[in-house]
């Protein structure tokens, strides 16, 4: 990994993070649907990224959401699932032939079908871990069902309008 | 003891994830509780800079809405002045210094909000500076809007009503009952009244106001109004569903009320032996 790459990165996460909390934040589709777009960048880390670095990532992160939505914790518990199955996901998913170097598993490089396959789980741990944390303490089963299917829904469309607008192939934003 | 090191190592990376979860669910265990501290929220300098310019941005967008409030605010307060305002003609005895106001109003401007979750919070741009001070009532003309949490040298958090742990003490107004008004965390219209007896008599379209009783806010400020009653699965209590007259979707600016004689009453419920909510 070259040092403009890490630039990259640096530059992406700073985006996300502001993206997410001065923007998405706001946007709560039909009181259900929450946009947790932040999610995508712990996974369009580079494919080769070991676990530990992606769990500081992952934990540097959820704090800066956390911050914002006051919700202190309970975004950087849900994104530390995501952050450490996310490797062995991928291994699980490896096509015939193995990966490339240096490859970002976005829909781009990887195809919409890899992508769906591999962020939909994902995106849906995260939703579960995260509204089923924040709703501790209260009896809301439906509500908490309905809201995380609709944010896994509302996070996979917003997560391929995103790299089909910002990304390249094979490389970083 | 070379191969317990090697296996260990070996589950680095779970180790450090673990590590990391309980560090996580530490801060949510330690941090989100009503008291919270306030370095590890929205109202530190760092975020509270950031929310603070974004607010100046979207501000402009709800300028109107916000005028047409204050008009209304205006009107409404030249109206009550006016039962107020002194004949020249009459003398006025000041009676005893137990009718006069113990509470303190202060304005902030709200710079960040959340309705959807099931704890939500607020965000305003004055804090322990402008005397600020955790525990504080907070309202706009519309009615009830939270509990200060906690506070930084300029920002402050706010819990909103709509969070499923704060309780406010409410009454009926025109039957003088008295109750609880808690969120129940579905819809951020409405609001659940509790500890309301079977045998009283109420009816949809009363008046639900703050009671006075828990000295954070004054007697009368708006809650909102009755819209179903049910006998409710508690066999000693209604089920009450009260309409919020807060529109927790467009806050851009609210009242902060301090009780100055709260540390009075409380030495004195503590010294009796009384848990004051």
């Amino acid at each position: 990994m070259n040092s403009s790459r890490i630039f990259i990165l640096i530059g992406s996460f700073i985006i996300f993070t502001l993206v997410q909390v001065l923007i998405l934040k706001n946007l709560v589709l039909f009181g259900v649907a929450f946009c947790f777009l932040h999610v995508l960048f712990i996974l369009l880390l580079p494919i080769e990224t070991k676990t530990i670095p992606s769990l500081l990532i992952a934990f540097g992160l959820g704090l800066m959401v956390d911050l914002f939505y006051d919700t202190i914790g309970i975004h950087t518990a849900s994104l530390l699932i995501v952050a450490f199955i996310k490797k062995p996901w991928i291994k699980i998913l490896t096509p015939t032939g193995g990966y490339d170097d240096n490859l970002q598993p976005s829909m781009l490089n990887m195809g919409f079908g890899w992508f769906a396959t591999f962020s939909v789980p994902l995106f849906l741990i995260y939703n579960i871990a995260f509204f089923f944390i924040e709703s501790l303490g209260t009896d809301l089963f439906i509500p908490v069902v309905q809201k995380i299917i609709a944010s896994t829904i509302f996070v996979f469309v917003m997560s391929i309008i995103v790299q089909l607008l910002f990304y390249r192939r094979r490389r970083g934003i | 003891m070379q191969r317990i090191l090697l296996f260990l190592y070996s589950l680095r990376a779970f180790l450090l994830f673990v590590f990391l979860e309980a560090i996580a669910i530490w801060l949510i265990v330690s941090f989100n509780s009503q008291q919270g501290s306030a370095f590890f929220n929205s109202s530190n300098q760092f975020s509270g800079k950031i929310l603070g310019a974004q607010n100046n941005i979207s501000d402009y967008f709800s300028l109107a809405e916000v005028n047409k409030r204050l008009l209304d605010t205006n009107a409404e307060l030249l109206a009550a002045l006016e039962v107020l305002r002194k004949p020249a003609d009459s003398v006025y005895i000041q009676l005893d210094s137990a009718f006069e106001s113990s509470f303190e109003f202060k304005g902030a401007k709200v710079i960040n909000n959340s309705i959807r979750l099931s704890q939500n919070h607020l965000t305003i741009n004055k804090g322990a500076n402008q005397g600020i001070k955790p525990g504080m009532g907070v309202f706009n003309g519309q009615g009830v809007v939270g509990r200060v949490k906690g506070v930084s040298n300029n920002f402050a958090t706010v819990i909103s009503l709509l969070h499923t742990d704060l309780l406010v003490s409410s009454k009926i107004e025109s039957s003088e009952v008295f109750g609880s008004i808690k969120w129940d965390g579905n819809n951020p219209k409405f609001a659940k009244m509790l500890y309301v007896p079977r045998h009283v008599k109420v009816q949809k379209g009363d008046k639900v106001v703050t009671s006075g009783y828990n000295a954070i806010f004054p007697e009368g400020i708006a809650i909102g109004t009755i819209s179903e009653v049910k006998q409710g699965a508690d066999t000693n209590y209604l089920d009450i569903t009260v309409e919020l007259s807060t529109d927790f979707t467009r806050i851009s600016y609210v009242y902060l009320v301090e009780n100055t004689v709260e540390q009075e009453l409380d030495s004195l419920y503590n010294s009796s032996g009384i848990s004051n909510e």
